[in-house]
Protein backbone atom coordinates (compact mmCIF):
# COMPACT_ATOMS: atom_id res chain seq x y z
CA UNK A 1 0.00 0.00 0.00
CA UNK A 2 2.16 3.29 -1.30
CA UNK A 3 1.05 6.22 1.22
CA UNK A 4 -0.84 8.60 -0.30
CA UNK A 5 -0.55 11.84 2.17
CA UNK A 6 2.74 11.62 4.06
CA UNK A 7 3.50 14.00 7.13
CA UNK A 8 7.44 13.84 7.84
CA UNK A 9 8.54 16.01 10.84
CA UNK A 10 6.37 18.38 10.56
CA UNK A 11 6.85 21.60 12.86
CA UNK A 12 3.96 24.02 13.42
CA UNK A 13 4.60 26.80 15.62
CA UNK A 14 2.12 29.55 16.41
CA UNK A 15 3.90 32.88 16.65
CA UNK A 16 1.52 34.95 19.50
CA UNK A 17 2.87 38.08 20.52
CA UNK A 18 3.19 36.27 24.09
CA UNK A 19 5.66 34.06 22.82
CA UNK A 20 6.21 30.87 20.15
CA UNK A 21 3.68 28.10 20.99
CA UNK A 22 5.21 24.55 19.19
CA UNK A 23 1.38 22.90 18.43
CA UNK A 24 3.45 20.32 15.68
CA UNK A 25 6.72 19.13 16.94
CA UNK A 26 8.05 16.98 14.75
CA UNK A 27 5.04 14.75 14.03
CA UNK A 28 5.53 11.92 10.74
CA UNK A 29 2.70 9.89 9.40
CA UNK A 30 0.89 8.48 6.64
CA UNK A 31 -1.98 6.91 5.28
CA UNK A 32 -2.92 5.32 2.15
CA UNK A 33 -5.98 4.50 0.15
CA UNK A 34 -8.75 2.34 1.98
CA UNK A 35 -7.08 2.74 4.96
CA UNK A 36 -8.26 4.66 8.19
CA UNK A 37 -5.51 6.12 10.52
CA UNK A 38 -6.74 7.38 13.78
CA UNK A 39 -4.88 10.05 15.61
CA UNK A 40 -5.60 10.28 19.53
CA UNK A 41 -4.83 12.50 22.32
CA UNK A 42 -5.73 14.78 24.70
CA UNK A 43 -7.12 18.49 24.13
CA UNK A 44 -4.15 20.31 23.00
CA UNK A 45 -1.99 17.48 21.93
CA UNK A 46 -1.56 18.86 18.15
CA UNK A 47 -3.95 16.70 16.59
CA UNK A 48 -6.22 19.05 15.15
CA UNK A 49 -3.50 21.44 14.48
CA UNK A 50 -1.78 18.58 12.54
CA UNK A 51 -4.91 17.90 10.59
CA UNK A 52 -5.56 21.72 9.58
CA UNK A 53 -1.65 21.53 8.33
CA UNK A 54 -2.66 18.93 5.68
CA UNK A 55 -4.61 22.06 4.30
CA UNK A 56 -3.15 24.76 5.24
CA UNK A 57 -5.98 25.88 7.32
CA UNK A 58 -4.21 27.23 10.42
CA UNK A 59 -4.71 30.86 10.35
CA UNK A 60 -1.82 32.80 9.08
CA UNK A 61 -0.53 34.37 11.00
CA UNK A 62 -0.23 33.71 13.79
CA UNK A 63 0.89 29.96 12.21
CA UNK A 64 4.05 29.39 11.12
CA UNK A 65 5.19 25.85 9.10
CA UNK A 66 8.21 25.79 10.63
CA UNK A 67 9.51 22.58 9.02
CA UNK A 68 9.00 19.36 7.75
CA UNK A 69 7.12 18.36 4.22
CA UNK A 70 3.29 16.75 3.90
CA UNK A 71 3.07 15.15 0.49
CA UNK A 72 -0.28 14.57 -1.15
CA UNK A 73 0.15 12.12 -3.60
CA UNK A 74 3.90 12.95 -4.12
CA UNK A 75 3.26 17.08 -4.20
CA UNK A 76 4.46 18.87 -1.85
CA UNK A 77 1.38 20.84 0.15
CA UNK A 78 3.43 23.55 1.71
CA UNK A 79 5.07 24.36 -1.28
CA UNK A 80 1.95 25.08 -2.69
CA UNK A 81 0.43 28.50 -4.14
CA UNK A 82 -2.70 29.80 -2.88
CA UNK A 83 -4.31 28.80 -6.18
CA UNK A 84 -3.25 25.17 -6.25
CA UNK A 85 -4.30 24.72 -2.99
CA UNK A 86 -7.72 25.81 -3.19
CA UNK A 87 -7.41 23.39 -6.65
CA UNK A 88 -6.85 20.57 -3.04
CA UNK A 89 -9.20 21.67 -1.09
CA UNK A 90 -12.72 19.74 -1.01
CA UNK A 91 -11.63 18.22 -4.29
CA UNK A 92 -8.65 15.86 -3.24
CA UNK A 93 -8.76 16.20 0.83
CA UNK A 94 -12.08 16.89 1.95
CA UNK A 95 -12.87 17.64 5.85
CA UNK A 96 -15.39 17.33 8.40
CA UNK A 97 -15.33 19.17 11.26
CA UNK A 98 -16.50 18.66 15.05
CA UNK A 99 -19.52 20.92 15.47
CA UNK A 100 -21.82 20.22 12.74
CA UNK A 101 -23.71 22.89 14.59
CA UNK A 102 -21.35 25.95 13.64
CA UNK A 103 -19.81 24.60 10.39
CA UNK A 104 -22.41 25.46 8.00
CA UNK A 105 -23.72 28.83 7.02
CA UNK A 106 -26.38 29.61 8.90
CA UNK A 107 -28.06 32.22 5.83
CA UNK A 108 -27.60 29.20 3.21
CA UNK A 109 -29.96 26.81 2.08
CA UNK A 110 -27.58 23.22 2.75
CA UNK A 111 -28.37 22.25 -0.77
CA UNK A 112 -26.91 25.58 -2.06
CA UNK A 113 -24.29 24.85 0.47
CA UNK A 114 -23.30 21.41 -1.07
CA UNK A 115 -23.59 22.18 -4.83
CA UNK A 116 -21.25 25.44 -3.86
CA UNK A 117 -18.16 22.24 -4.25
CA UNK A 118 -19.46 20.71 -6.89
CA UNK A 119 -19.58 24.18 -9.09
CA UNK A 120 -16.64 25.21 -7.62
CA UNK A 121 -14.51 22.01 -8.43
CA UNK A 122 -16.16 20.36 -11.33
CA UNK A 123 -17.40 23.34 -13.19
CA UNK A 124 -20.79 21.83 -13.28
CA UNK A 125 -24.13 24.29 -14.05
CA UNK A 126 -26.61 24.86 -11.65
CA UNK A 127 -28.65 21.98 -12.59
CA UNK A 128 -25.93 19.53 -12.43
CA UNK A 129 -24.74 20.75 -9.40
CA UNK A 130 -28.51 20.68 -7.86
CA UNK A 131 -28.48 16.85 -8.77
CA UNK A 132 -25.27 16.04 -7.38
CA UNK A 133 -25.82 17.43 -3.91
CA UNK A 134 -29.20 15.52 -3.96
CA UNK A 135 -27.22 12.33 -4.51
CA UNK A 136 -24.85 13.13 -1.68
CA UNK A 137 -27.15 13.80 0.52
CA UNK A 138 -29.02 10.94 0.09
CA UNK A 139 -25.64 8.71 0.01
CA UNK A 140 -25.04 10.44 3.55
CA UNK A 141 -28.11 8.34 4.45
CA UNK A 142 -31.01 11.54 4.89
CA UNK A 143 -34.01 10.84 4.16
CA UNK A 144 -35.98 12.67 1.80
CA UNK A 145 -33.31 14.81 0.14
CA UNK A 146 -35.11 17.03 -1.64
CA UNK A 147 -36.93 18.34 1.53
CA UNK A 148 -33.86 18.50 3.01
CA UNK A 149 -32.12 20.56 0.51
CA UNK A 150 -34.02 23.50 0.66
CA UNK A 151 -33.69 23.92 4.34
CA UNK A 152 -31.62 25.97 6.64
CA UNK A 153 -28.87 24.71 9.01
CA UNK A 154 -30.69 25.58 11.88
CA UNK A 155 -33.56 23.37 10.86
CA UNK A 156 -31.87 20.56 10.79
CA UNK A 157 -30.54 18.33 13.97
CA UNK A 158 -27.02 17.74 15.11
CA UNK A 159 -27.06 14.09 13.50
CA UNK A 160 -28.83 15.32 10.12
CA UNK A 161 -26.30 18.48 10.04
CA UNK A 162 -23.19 16.37 10.65
CA UNK A 163 -24.43 14.15 7.32
CA UNK A 164 -24.47 17.07 5.47
CA UNK A 165 -21.44 18.15 6.51
CA UNK A 166 -20.18 14.37 5.62
CA UNK A 167 -21.96 14.84 2.18
CA UNK A 168 -20.26 18.06 1.20
CA UNK A 169 -17.07 16.46 2.08
CA UNK A 170 -17.39 13.36 -0.08
CA UNK A 171 -19.34 15.42 -3.03
CA UNK A 172 -16.51 16.19 -4.42
CA UNK A 173 -15.16 12.06 -4.26
CA UNK A 174 -12.01 13.43 -2.63
CA UNK A 175 -8.97 10.64 -1.83
CA UNK A 176 -8.40 11.80 1.65
CA UNK A 177 -10.83 12.53 3.95
CA UNK A 178 -10.41 14.02 7.11
CA UNK A 179 -12.11 13.83 10.38
CA UNK A 180 -11.78 15.96 13.10
CA UNK A 181 -13.69 14.75 15.76
CA UNK A 182 -16.84 13.87 13.83
CA UNK A 183 -19.15 12.62 16.40
CA UNK A 184 -18.05 14.54 19.35
CA UNK A 185 -21.13 16.90 19.71
CA UNK A 186 -23.46 13.89 18.75
CA UNK A 187 -24.97 11.67 21.34
CA UNK A 188 -23.53 7.97 21.15
CA UNK A 189 -26.91 6.61 18.84
CA UNK A 190 -26.07 8.99 16.34
CA UNK A 191 -22.03 8.44 16.91
CA UNK A 192 -22.50 4.83 16.20
CA UNK A 193 -24.79 5.59 12.94
CA UNK A 194 -21.80 8.12 11.24
CA UNK A 195 -19.15 5.97 12.13
CA UNK A 196 -20.96 3.44 10.49
CA UNK A 197 -21.64 5.72 7.34
CA UNK A 198 -18.06 6.64 7.08
CA UNK A 199 -16.76 3.57 7.07
CA UNK A 200 -19.07 2.36 4.61
CA UNK A 201 -18.42 5.08 2.33
CA UNK A 202 -14.79 4.16 2.78
CA UNK A 203 -15.57 0.80 1.74
CA UNK A 204 -17.50 2.29 -1.96
CA UNK A 205 -15.01 4.70 -2.79
CA UNK A 206 -11.57 3.72 -1.45
CA UNK A 207 -10.65 6.58 0.07
CA UNK A 208 -7.98 7.15 3.03
CA UNK A 209 -9.35 8.26 5.94
CA UNK A 210 -7.78 10.14 9.11
CA UNK A 211 -9.76 10.34 12.61
CA UNK A 212 -8.70 12.69 14.55
CA UNK A 213 -10.50 12.16 18.31
CA UNK A 214 -9.87 11.44 21.75
CA UNK A 215 -12.81 8.46 22.07
CA UNK A 216 -11.10 5.03 22.30
CA UNK A 217 -13.79 3.08 21.93
CA UNK A 218 -14.52 4.52 18.34
CA UNK A 219 -10.77 4.00 17.31
CA UNK A 220 -11.08 0.43 18.52
CA UNK A 221 -14.54 0.50 16.11
CA UNK A 222 -12.81 1.76 12.96
CA UNK A 223 -9.33 2.52 12.52
CA UNK A 224 -6.36 -0.05 11.00
CA UNK A 225 -3.45 2.16 12.48
CA UNK A 226 -3.11 4.43 15.06
CA UNK A 227 -1.49 7.03 16.25
CA UNK A 228 -1.09 8.20 20.32
CA UNK A 229 0.06 11.97 20.61
CA UNK A 230 1.09 13.89 23.24
CA UNK A 231 2.42 17.87 23.82
CA UNK A 232 2.82 18.20 19.64
CA UNK A 233 4.76 14.81 19.32
CA UNK A 234 3.96 11.15 18.54
CA UNK A 235 4.02 8.82 21.54
CA UNK A 236 3.59 6.11 20.02
CA UNK A 237 1.77 4.61 16.60
CA UNK A 238 1.06 1.16 15.15
CA UNK A 239 -1.76 -1.29 14.60
CA UNK A 240 -4.84 -0.60 16.43
CA UNK A 241 -4.44 -4.30 17.81
CA UNK A 242 -1.32 -4.20 18.54
CA UNK A 243 -1.67 -0.46 20.28
CA UNK A 244 -4.56 -1.85 22.59
CA UNK A 245 -3.02 -4.87 23.63
CA UNK A 246 0.08 -4.04 24.26
CA UNK A 247 0.52 -0.28 24.80
CA UNK A 248 4.02 0.20 24.83
CA UNK A 249 3.89 3.74 26.33
CA UNK A 250 2.69 4.55 30.06
CA UNK A 251 0.74 7.32 28.88
CA UNK A 252 -0.95 5.27 26.26
CA UNK A 253 -1.56 2.40 29.02
CA UNK A 254 -3.25 5.53 30.83
CA UNK A 255 -5.24 6.35 27.95
CA UNK A 256 -6.43 3.07 27.76
CA UNK A 257 -7.42 2.74 31.23
CA UNK A 258 -9.33 6.13 31.09
CA UNK A 259 -11.51 4.68 28.61
CA UNK A 260 -14.86 3.07 30.33
CA UNK A 261 -15.51 -0.40 29.98
CA UNK A 262 -18.92 -2.62 30.75
CA UNK A 263 -17.21 -5.59 32.45
CA UNK A 264 -16.22 -5.54 36.23
CA UNK A 265 -12.52 -4.55 36.89
CA UNK B 1 -34.57 24.04 -9.15
CA UNK B 2 -38.16 23.09 -9.63
CA UNK B 3 -39.23 20.80 -6.69
CA UNK B 4 -38.10 22.76 -4.19
CA UNK B 5 -40.79 25.00 -2.68
CA UNK B 6 -39.48 28.82 -2.78
CA UNK B 7 -38.77 29.41 1.06
CA UNK B 8 -39.44 26.50 4.05
CA UNK B 9 -42.50 26.52 5.67
CA UNK B 10 -39.79 27.89 9.43
CA UNK B 11 -38.30 30.69 7.73
CA UNK B 12 -41.55 31.67 6.29
CA UNK B 13 -43.29 31.59 9.92
CA UNK B 14 -40.40 32.80 10.88
CA UNK B 15 -40.60 36.04 8.96
CA UNK B 16 -44.59 36.37 9.67
CA UNK B 17 -43.03 36.71 13.27
CA UNK B 18 -40.85 39.37 12.33
CA UNK B 19 -43.69 40.90 10.56
CA UNK B 20 -45.92 40.79 13.52
CA UNK B 21 -43.45 42.23 15.87
CA UNK B 22 -43.18 45.58 13.57
CA UNK B 23 -47.13 45.61 13.08
CA UNK B 24 -47.27 45.20 17.35
CA UNK B 25 -45.56 48.46 17.96
CA UNK B 26 -47.74 50.93 16.81
CA UNK B 27 -44.98 53.76 16.95
CA UNK B 28 -42.60 51.73 14.61
CA UNK B 29 -46.47 51.40 12.37
CA UNK B 30 -46.75 55.33 12.43
CA UNK B 31 -42.92 56.12 11.77
CA UNK B 32 -42.75 53.39 8.78
CA UNK B 33 -46.31 55.14 7.74
CA UNK B 34 -44.62 58.27 7.31
CA UNK B 35 -41.89 57.41 5.85
CA UNK B 36 -43.79 55.87 2.97
CA UNK B 37 -45.76 59.11 2.63
CA UNK B 38 -42.79 60.91 2.42
CA UNK B 39 -41.39 58.36 -0.91
CA UNK B 40 -44.86 58.78 -1.96
CA UNK B 41 -44.90 62.44 -1.75
CA UNK B 42 -41.32 63.28 -3.42
CA UNK B 43 -42.00 60.42 -6.14
CA UNK B 44 -44.95 62.15 -7.29
CA UNK B 45 -44.07 65.84 -6.23
CA UNK B 46 -45.42 67.40 -9.56
CA UNK B 47 -48.52 65.56 -9.66
CA UNK B 48 -49.62 66.12 -6.15
CA UNK B 49 -48.18 69.69 -5.31
CA UNK B 50 -50.85 72.32 -5.34
CA UNK B 51 -48.44 74.94 -7.15
CA UNK B 52 -45.25 74.94 -8.94
CA UNK B 53 -42.64 75.40 -6.06
CA UNK B 54 -40.90 78.23 -8.13
CA UNK B 55 -43.83 79.98 -8.93
CA UNK B 56 -44.03 83.88 -6.85
CA UNK B 57 -46.85 85.51 -6.84
CA UNK B 58 -46.10 89.15 -4.65
CA UNK B 59 -49.52 89.82 -4.28
CA UNK B 60 -49.84 86.79 -1.25
CA UNK B 61 -46.30 86.88 0.00
CA UNK B 62 -45.86 86.59 3.57
CA UNK B 63 -49.40 84.76 3.53
CA UNK B 64 -50.24 82.91 7.42
CA UNK B 65 -51.39 79.29 7.23
CA UNK B 66 -55.14 78.60 6.45
CA UNK B 67 -56.24 78.45 9.80
CA UNK B 68 -54.70 81.33 11.23
CA UNK B 69 -56.32 85.11 11.13
CA UNK B 70 -55.58 86.35 7.77
CA UNK B 71 -54.85 82.68 6.06
CA UNK B 72 -56.36 81.66 2.72
CA UNK B 73 -57.67 78.16 2.04
CA UNK B 74 -55.85 78.05 -1.10
CA UNK B 75 -52.29 77.87 0.51
CA UNK B 76 -52.77 75.64 3.67
CA UNK B 77 -49.28 76.13 5.27
CA UNK B 78 -48.91 79.69 3.78
CA UNK B 79 -46.73 81.52 1.70
CA UNK B 80 -43.17 83.09 1.69
CA UNK B 81 -41.51 85.96 1.30
CA UNK B 82 -41.71 85.71 -2.47
CA UNK B 83 -45.93 84.64 -2.32
CA UNK B 84 -44.66 80.94 -2.63
CA UNK B 85 -46.85 78.68 -1.83
CA UNK B 86 -44.91 76.64 1.01
CA UNK B 87 -46.88 72.74 0.73
CA UNK B 88 -45.58 72.58 -2.42
CA UNK B 89 -42.00 73.93 -1.89
CA UNK B 90 -41.91 71.19 1.19
CA UNK B 91 -43.37 68.52 -1.17
CA UNK B 92 -40.57 69.42 -3.79
CA UNK B 93 -37.94 69.92 -0.65
CA UNK B 94 -38.75 66.20 0.45
CA UNK B 95 -37.30 64.79 -3.34
CA UNK B 96 -34.10 66.02 -2.22
CA UNK B 97 -34.04 65.41 1.45
CA UNK B 98 -34.72 61.53 1.18
CA UNK B 99 -32.60 61.68 -2.29
CA UNK B 100 -29.36 62.73 -0.77
CA UNK B 101 -30.23 60.58 2.73
CA UNK B 102 -30.95 57.61 0.58
CA UNK B 103 -27.66 57.98 -1.36
CA UNK B 104 -25.26 59.18 0.42
CA UNK B 105 -26.02 56.39 3.31
CA UNK B 106 -26.14 53.40 0.48
CA UNK B 107 -22.35 55.36 -1.10
CA UNK B 108 -21.00 55.37 2.28
CA UNK B 109 -22.07 51.66 3.56
CA UNK B 110 -20.57 50.09 0.00
CA UNK B 111 -17.52 52.09 1.18
CA UNK B 112 -17.55 51.06 5.01
CA UNK B 113 -18.60 47.61 4.24
CA UNK B 114 -15.69 47.16 2.11
CA UNK B 115 -13.35 48.62 4.29
CA UNK B 116 -14.67 46.47 7.43
CA UNK B 117 -14.90 42.94 5.58
CA UNK B 118 -10.80 43.76 4.38
CA UNK B 119 -9.53 44.89 8.01
CA UNK B 120 -11.54 42.17 9.84
CA UNK B 121 -11.22 39.12 7.74
CA UNK B 122 -7.20 39.69 6.53
CA UNK B 123 -6.39 41.65 9.25
CA UNK B 124 -2.65 42.62 10.21
CA UNK B 125 -0.84 45.40 8.49
CA UNK B 126 -4.11 46.48 6.05
CA UNK B 127 -6.15 46.43 9.09
CA UNK B 128 -4.19 48.56 11.29
CA UNK B 129 -3.85 51.15 8.04
CA UNK B 130 -7.81 51.13 7.27
CA UNK B 131 -8.96 51.58 11.37
CA UNK B 132 -6.19 54.29 11.75
CA UNK B 133 -7.73 55.62 8.56
CA UNK B 134 -10.78 55.74 10.04
CA UNK B 135 -10.00 57.44 13.63
CA UNK B 136 -8.52 60.29 11.49
CA UNK B 137 -11.61 60.74 9.44
CA UNK B 138 -13.50 60.23 12.84
CA UNK B 139 -11.05 63.14 14.50
CA UNK B 140 -11.45 65.34 11.46
CA UNK B 141 -15.02 67.17 11.85
CA UNK B 142 -17.35 65.95 8.85
CA UNK B 143 -19.50 69.10 8.47
CA UNK B 144 -16.03 71.14 8.09
CA UNK B 145 -14.88 68.49 5.63
CA UNK B 146 -18.11 69.01 4.07
CA UNK B 147 -17.93 72.50 3.89
CA UNK B 148 -13.93 72.93 2.52
CA UNK B 149 -15.08 70.25 -0.27
CA UNK B 150 -17.73 72.28 -1.57
CA UNK B 151 -16.27 74.74 -1.73
CA UNK B 152 -13.87 73.70 -3.87
CA UNK B 153 -15.41 71.44 -5.97
CA UNK B 154 -18.69 73.97 -5.95
CA UNK B 155 -22.16 72.93 -4.62
CA UNK B 156 -24.39 70.81 -6.39
CA UNK B 157 -26.47 67.51 -5.34
CA UNK B 158 -24.08 65.14 -6.80
CA UNK B 159 -21.37 66.69 -4.82
CA UNK B 160 -23.11 67.34 -1.41
CA UNK B 161 -24.30 63.68 -1.58
CA UNK B 162 -20.35 62.50 -2.35
CA UNK B 163 -19.06 64.74 0.37
CA UNK B 164 -21.52 62.90 3.08
CA UNK B 165 -20.80 59.63 1.41
CA UNK B 166 -17.31 59.70 1.89
CA UNK B 167 -17.35 61.14 5.23
CA UNK B 168 -19.91 59.06 6.57
CA UNK B 169 -18.29 54.97 6.27
CA UNK B 170 -16.62 55.00 9.47
CA UNK B 171 -19.48 53.87 11.85
CA UNK B 172 -20.34 51.17 8.90
CA UNK B 173 -16.71 50.07 8.60
CA UNK B 174 -16.02 49.54 12.83
CA UNK B 175 -19.48 47.81 12.94
CA UNK B 176 -18.89 45.28 10.06
CA UNK B 177 -15.27 44.78 11.10
CA UNK B 178 -16.27 43.62 14.80
CA UNK B 179 -18.77 41.43 13.02
CA UNK B 180 -16.41 39.61 11.00
CA UNK B 181 -13.84 39.51 14.03
CA UNK B 182 -15.99 37.12 15.47
CA UNK B 183 -17.58 35.44 12.24
CA UNK B 184 -14.05 34.62 10.67
CA UNK B 185 -13.18 31.96 13.84
CA UNK B 186 -16.86 30.27 13.45
CA UNK B 187 -16.27 26.82 11.53
CA UNK B 188 -18.07 27.38 8.63
CA UNK B 189 -15.61 29.65 7.21
CA UNK B 190 -12.56 27.70 8.10
CA UNK B 191 -15.05 24.81 6.06
CA UNK B 192 -15.69 27.29 3.48
CA UNK B 193 -11.51 27.59 3.19
CA UNK B 194 -11.46 23.83 3.16
CA UNK B 195 -13.89 22.88 0.22
CA UNK B 196 -11.50 25.05 -1.58
CA UNK B 197 -13.53 28.74 -1.20
CA UNK B 198 -11.12 31.82 -2.08
CA UNK B 199 -10.89 35.21 -0.06
CA UNK B 200 -12.89 37.07 -1.75
CA UNK B 201 -15.69 34.90 -2.30
CA UNK B 202 -15.53 34.11 1.63
CA UNK B 203 -16.07 37.69 1.74
CA UNK B 204 -18.64 38.04 -0.67
CA UNK B 205 -20.95 35.08 -0.15
CA UNK B 206 -20.03 34.16 3.14
CA UNK B 207 -19.37 37.02 5.30
CA UNK B 208 -21.45 40.27 4.12
CA UNK B 209 -24.62 38.53 4.38
CA UNK B 210 -23.91 38.03 7.73
CA UNK B 211 -23.23 41.63 8.09
CA UNK B 212 -26.15 42.48 6.46
CA UNK B 213 -28.43 43.17 9.62
CA UNK B 214 -26.10 45.52 12.08
CA UNK B 215 -25.19 47.00 8.29
CA UNK B 216 -29.07 47.84 7.52
CA UNK B 217 -29.52 49.74 11.06
CA UNK B 218 -26.47 51.58 10.65
CA UNK B 219 -27.21 52.09 7.37
CA UNK B 220 -31.14 53.81 8.73
CA UNK B 221 -29.30 55.88 11.40
CA UNK B 222 -27.05 57.10 8.63
CA UNK B 223 -29.93 58.69 6.10
CA UNK B 224 -31.29 60.42 9.11
CA UNK B 225 -28.06 61.87 9.95
CA UNK B 226 -27.33 62.97 6.24
CA UNK B 227 -30.62 64.54 5.51
CA UNK B 228 -30.18 66.43 8.76
CA UNK B 229 -26.66 67.43 7.22
CA UNK B 230 -28.23 68.13 3.68
CA UNK B 231 -30.36 70.62 5.16
CA UNK B 232 -26.94 72.29 7.10
CA UNK B 233 -25.37 72.49 4.21
CA UNK B 234 -28.01 74.05 2.43
CA UNK B 235 -28.94 76.24 5.06
CA UNK B 236 -25.70 77.41 5.00
CA UNK B 237 -25.55 78.37 1.54
CA UNK B 238 -22.89 75.73 0.51
CA UNK B 239 -25.21 72.43 -0.22
CA UNK B 240 -27.78 72.36 -3.19
CA UNK B 241 -28.15 75.55 -5.78
CA UNK B 242 -30.40 78.43 -4.59
CA UNK B 243 -32.90 76.83 -7.60
CA UNK B 244 -33.24 73.48 -6.51
CA UNK B 245 -35.76 73.63 -3.39
CA UNK B 246 -34.48 72.28 -0.06
CA UNK B 247 -35.49 71.97 3.55
CA UNK B 248 -32.22 73.52 4.68
CA UNK B 249 -32.55 76.33 2.20
CA UNK B 250 -36.72 76.62 2.71
CA UNK B 251 -35.55 77.12 6.74
CA UNK B 252 -32.58 79.41 5.37
CA UNK B 253 -34.84 81.77 4.01
CA UNK B 254 -37.40 81.99 6.73
CA UNK B 255 -35.24 82.60 9.60
CA UNK B 256 -35.45 86.13 8.65
CA UNK B 257 -38.72 86.24 9.11
CA UNK B 258 -38.80 83.69 11.78
CA UNK B 259 -40.36 87.41 14.22
CA UNK B 260 -43.41 88.67 11.38
CA UNK B 261 -43.78 85.37 9.68
CA UNK B 262 -43.27 81.87 11.67
CA UNK B 263 -44.41 79.83 8.88
CA UNK B 264 -41.91 80.36 6.48
CA UNK B 265 -39.54 78.84 8.74
CA UNK B 266 -40.84 76.55 11.00
CA UNK B 267 -43.26 73.99 8.70
CA UNK B 268 -39.76 73.08 7.07
CA UNK B 269 -37.92 72.76 10.19
CA UNK B 270 -41.09 70.00 11.34
CA UNK B 271 -40.83 68.26 8.08
CA UNK B 272 -37.01 67.70 8.66
CA UNK B 273 -37.59 67.01 12.30
CA UNK B 274 -40.67 64.34 11.55
CA UNK B 275 -38.59 62.89 8.45
CA UNK B 276 -35.03 62.15 10.59
CA UNK B 277 -37.24 61.04 13.51
CA UNK B 278 -39.23 58.46 11.42
CA UNK B 279 -36.41 57.56 9.74
CA UNK B 280 -34.13 56.38 13.41
CA UNK B 281 -37.57 54.34 14.76
CA UNK B 282 -37.26 52.73 11.55
CA UNK B 283 -33.94 51.56 12.30
CA UNK B 284 -34.34 50.83 15.97
CA UNK B 285 -37.31 48.68 14.89
CA UNK B 286 -35.09 46.93 12.16
CA UNK B 287 -32.31 46.20 14.42
CA UNK B 288 -34.72 44.69 16.87
CA UNK B 289 -36.38 42.66 14.15
CA UNK B 290 -33.10 41.40 12.58
CA UNK B 291 -32.48 39.86 15.81
CA UNK B 292 -34.15 36.57 15.51
CA UNK B 293 -33.82 36.02 19.85
CA UNK B 294 -35.86 39.26 19.81
CA UNK B 295 -39.46 37.94 19.34
CA UNK B 296 -38.85 33.99 19.18
CA UNK B 297 -40.56 32.50 22.47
Amino acid sequence: MSALLEIEDLRVEFRLDTGTVTAVDGVSLHVGEGETLAVVGESGSGKTATALSVLRLNPEPPCVYAGGRIRLDGRDVLGMSAAQLRRVRGNEVAMVFQDPMTSLNPLKRVGAQIAEVVRRHQGAGRAQAREAALAALGEAGIPDPRRRAGQYPHQLSGGLRQRVMIAMALVGRPRVLIADEPTTALDVTVQAQILDLLVDLQRRHGMAIVLITHDLGVVAEVADRVVVMRHGRIVETGDVLDVFERPGQDYTRELLRATPRLERA
Amino acid sequence: MTAVPATPAPARAARAGALRAVLRNKLALVAISVLAVMVVLAVFAPLIAPYDPAAQDLLVRLRPPAWAAGGDAAHPLGTDQLGRDILSRLIHGARVSLLVGAAAALLAGVIGAIVGLVAGFVGGWPDRVLMRLADVQLAFPSILLALAIVGFLGSGLWYVIGVLGFTGWVSYARVVRSEVLSLRTREFVTEARAIGVGDVTIMRRHLLPNVMAPLATVGTLHVAAAIVAEASLSYLGLGVPKQTVTWGGMLSDGQLYLGTAWWVAVFPGLALMITALSVNITGDVLRDVADPKAYRS
